[in-house]
């Protein structure tokens, strides 16, 4: 056996030398796979106004910010104190790479990095239960929340919900917070000692009690109720923002503990509401399921069914019910449009066509904003879209955190209140989806699984919208044009009818509304 | 005349999705060499589907996907540069459909392919020939088509570049080849902002992991029939398991593997024009379609001097 080598064969190793070697130049080219989460390296807050009198503003739940008591820290002078200041100094000394990661991770914003979380949280749980052999659904307990399937359902309204608790609280500890920074007045550790090294911008607000702990604590109080079955990894995240802040010179460790504990007894406050806003009881039963049904064709109309398989019982058809933290029960009800087309009507005929035909070759310009905003089965939803579309714009005016928190629970009480708004009216209506009354529609994504009107996507971001342009009127027009495109992107998918789209809209800016009014009146502006 | 064997693309299979498992058989994974100045062209459809995936491990239906279909017409060309050294092209045009629920099939132009088929080394003894091969391949979209839409996706959208070896051993007209691969894959971009793996990510740029293909292919290659049976793995080089109940997403770890034959038949009287048809069945998987899948094609060669019309289908 030998090889067949000869001078013509050596010749044409030449092609293929040619050929690898420029395979090899452009490898390194597509080599570098690190992406870039646009908040990954954001820079520390650097508030352009420390609003020192916060302890004024209205708070949400809280009658006074005084209701929670924090007692007066030790002077900084005392022998404790200085042991603090030296545990900060001893942090340092051994300071690691991945301590520095995570001061320099929770530096951008407490309120902004526990929204992050929690997002991340509604992400891993918005996903509906597998039937159960017999074509039932189960439904996830929360007094069993690893047990498949999983609480919760982290769904749109549930979402809204838990978004709105966590920010009111944080807001109205910050609120209390504040009031016993100015009262007390102690300086923060770098003041008090210029000898120490500082990894955060520095600040003339008084460190006493940690904001960032009151931010810390208010969510992982919070989160408890919310996401019980993940407490390893909430507080995780808790024991690195507390560490972080004391590795970076930001407070001492009695500055975090009166505020963590602040957080937490204001934030039992906000749970005690939640256990009895009828958020537990929106589930309904099977009589009540049927109700609807039953209701809907006494007035005449086809009314809405599932178009799962199996079919599964509607989503949270009691959200209606839920007590809101900007609309009362009768204010919800005096949101409600005025009905839907008649099912049997021409023009709910023609609506439906309009729907087929959007779905018919669509353009992938179409595809693209059905995509962007579908927020749907294992994403944060799109109140979570809308708070990330306000923290992206938050980071750029830097507020300080108790305007951060109050902005926040602005938006997502709207948000809230813009799903119970819409849930209310998508039960008393129990309207049918568009590829019910006609098949031949097929979805550019998923049918969410309870009736059509009106639009959540457009009540969500018609409210966040109004309240976004409120707080950041050079943006007012941009938020428009999002929420538009929004709404409308539910008719490219072939899950909405225009009319949906359109009168979803418009109650969301009412709802929004309902936030103007009271972020013109609470002290912040 | 030397060519085509086919088929299921990489381009598509590999990639693809819930559906496609892996490449089965193709050119770029025989042994078989266009002599020089040869040019050899065709089509080859496929159609391949699944009623049942693997959601991480576990394997299950879904009755909102019922049967998932993804078909494709593909156009391949190959040309040889030298007797050892040949060029192939590809590209498909993919369009999918679920019997089921209510999601809408995509359909498009998906990625060409480019590879380059080095035989590096020969050798000749008794009645066993020995050849090793080195190939380099080139893939990206032709097309801006949607990824984000599994399972009913086209493609995953990733530019790749694939290095491999392969081995082909005859004795008399039995074959037995057998190759690996590494692909790099670049990472892709979505149409939205933000998604979630094991954690949130602000960004639409999405990692993808490399990938390792494999394939063992034994057969019988005779003047005009050519027939192989072969075994072909896929396995994903990191990516996250689908959670429960969850949409699949284009940095799963998906890994496959799939049985299947292939047959290809140059007519005596008109070498110019030879039929492939195949099929094969994924027995393995994670984060994929349990596909069944068949294919079909023909080519034309062209031979451009008289001395290169061969006298013989199989190669060297």
């Amino acid at each position: 056996m030998f090889p067949l080598i000869n001078m013509s064969k050596m010749k044409k190793l030449f092609y293929p030398l040619i050929i690898i070697a420029a395979g090899i130049m452009v490898l390194p080219v597509s080599c570098d796979k690190n992406i870039n989460d646009r908040t990954a390296n954001l820079a520390p807050l650097n508030p352009q106004n420390i609003d020192i009198d916060a302890g004024n503003w209205k708070p949400v739940l809280l009658t006074a910010p005084t209701d929670i008591p924090v007692a007066a820290p030790a002077a900084t002078n005392t022998p404790d104190y200085i042991a603090q200041i030296n545990e900060i100094k001893s942090w340092q000394a051994n300071i690691t790479s991945e301590e520095k990661a995570a001061v320099k991770y929770w530096a951008a914003g407490a309120v902004l990095r526990w929204n992050e979380i929690l997002r991340g949280l509604v992400a891993k749980h918005n996903l509906p239960p597998y039937q159960n052999p017999d074509g039932t659904y189960p439904i996830p307990s929360s007094a069993n929340p690893l047990a498949y399937p999983q609480f919760p359902f982290a769904n749109p309204p549930y979402a809204a919900r838990a978004y709105a608790y966590v920010a009111a609280a944080q807001y109205d500890a910050l609120v209390s917070a504040w009031y016993y920074k100015k009262l007390y007045n102690r300086a923060a550790p770098y003041k008090v000692d210029s000898s120490l090294h500082v990894m955060i911008n520095r600040s003339d607000l008084p460190s006493y009690p940690s904001e960032d702990a009151v931010v810390e604590g208010a969510a992982v109080e919070m989160l408890k109720l919310l996401f019980p079955g993940d407490q390893d990894f909430v507080n995780a995240k808790a024991e690195e923002h507390k560490r972080a802040r004391i590795i970076s010179g930001a407070n001492v460790r009695s500055d975090i503990e009166a505020g963590e504990a602040l957080g937490k007894a204001v934030a039992q406050k906000f749970a005690a509401r939640a256990r009895t806003d009828k958020a537990g009881a929106a589930v309904g039963t099977p009589a009540i399921w049927a109700q609807f049904e039953t209701d809907c064709i006494a007035r005449g109309e086809t009314p809405w069914y599932s178009l799962e398989i199996p079919k599964r019982p509607p989503m949270l058809p009691l959200f209606g019910k839920v007590k809101g933290f900007l609309c009362d029960s009768a204010t919800v009800v005096a949101l409600r449009p005025g009905p839907p087309p008649s099912t049997s009507s021409k023009d709910m005929a023609a609506e439906t066509a309009e729907v087929l035909s959007m779905v018919t070759n669509p353009s992938r310009e179409h595809i693209s904003i059905v995509h962007f905003w579908a927020d749907g089965v294992g994403t944060y939803t799109p109140p979570g879209h809308w708070d990330a579309i306000a923290a992206e714009d938050f980071v750029k005016q830097n507020y300080s955190e108790v305007r951060w928190a109050r902005n926040m629970a602005l938006l997502n009480m709207s948000l809230m209140d813009a799903a119970i708004v819409c849930w209310d009216t998508k039960y008393f209506y129990f309207n049918p989806r568009p590829t019910q009354l006609n098949p031949e529609i097929k979805t550019l994504t998923g049918i969410p699984n309870f009736p059509s009107y009106i639009s959540g996507h457009s009540t969500f971001s018609g409210a966040a919208a109004t309240i976004l342009g409120h707080l950041i009127p050079s943006r007012a027009d941009d938020y428009n044009a999002m929420a538009q495109e929004a709404s409308l992107s539910r008719l490219y998918g072939g899950i909405h009818y225009r009319s949906d789209c359109q009168i979803g809209l418009n109650v969301g800016k009412s709802v929004g509304q309902k936030a103007i009014d009271r972020a013109v009146t609470d002290g912040a502006e | 005349m030397t060519i085509f064997q086919k088929i299921r693309n990489q381009v598509m299979i590999g990639f693809l999705i819930l559906s496609a498992g892996t490449a089965m058989s193709q050119t770029d994974f025989d042994a078989i060499m266009m002599n020089k100045s040869q040019f050899c062209n065709g089509l080859i459809f496929d159609h391949a589907s699944w009623d049942h995936y693997w959601e991480g491990t576990l394997k299950r239906d879904n009755q909102n996907l019922g049967t998932v279909s993804t078909n494709s017409v593909m156009y391949m060309g190959a040309y040889g540069i030298t007797n050892d050294l040949n060029v192939l092209l590809s590209a498909p045009y993919v369009w999918t459909k679920a019997s089921a629920g209510t999601l809408h099939g995509l359909d498009g132009v998906q990625d060409i392919s480019l590879m380059v088929k080095w035989r590096a080394l020969k050798y000749a003894w008794g009645k066993s020939k020995l050849s090793v091969f080195a190939l380099g391949g080139f893939s990206t979209p032709l097309t801006n088509y949607v990824i984000d839409f599994l399972p009913l996706s086209i493609g995953l959208g990733s530019t790749n570049l694939t290095g491999r070896a392969m081995v082909d051993y005859q004795w008399k007209r039995w074959t037995a080849t057998g190759s690996s691969s590494y692909i790099a894959r670049s990472n892709v971009k979505l149409d939205r902002t933000s998604y979630y793996d094991t954690q949130l990510h602000s960004t639409n740029e999405v990692k993808m992991p490399d990938a390792l293909q494999s394939q063992l292919r034994l057969g019988y290659r005779g003047k005009y029939l050519i027939a192989e049976a072969l075994v072909s793995n896929w396995t994903t080089l990191g990516g996250f398991d689908i959670t429960r109940n969850n949409m699949p997403f284009p940095s799963n770890r998906m890994n496959s593997t799939a049985v299947g034959a292939n047959v290809k038949y140059t007519l005596k009287r008109f070498t110019n024009l030879s039929f492939i048809a195949g099929g094969d069945y994924t027995v393995a998987g994670r984060n994929v379609g349990q596909n069944m899948a068949f294919h079909g094609g023909a080519f034309y060669a062209f031979y451009f001097s008289k001395k290169d019309k061969p006298k013989n289908v199989s190669t060297y």
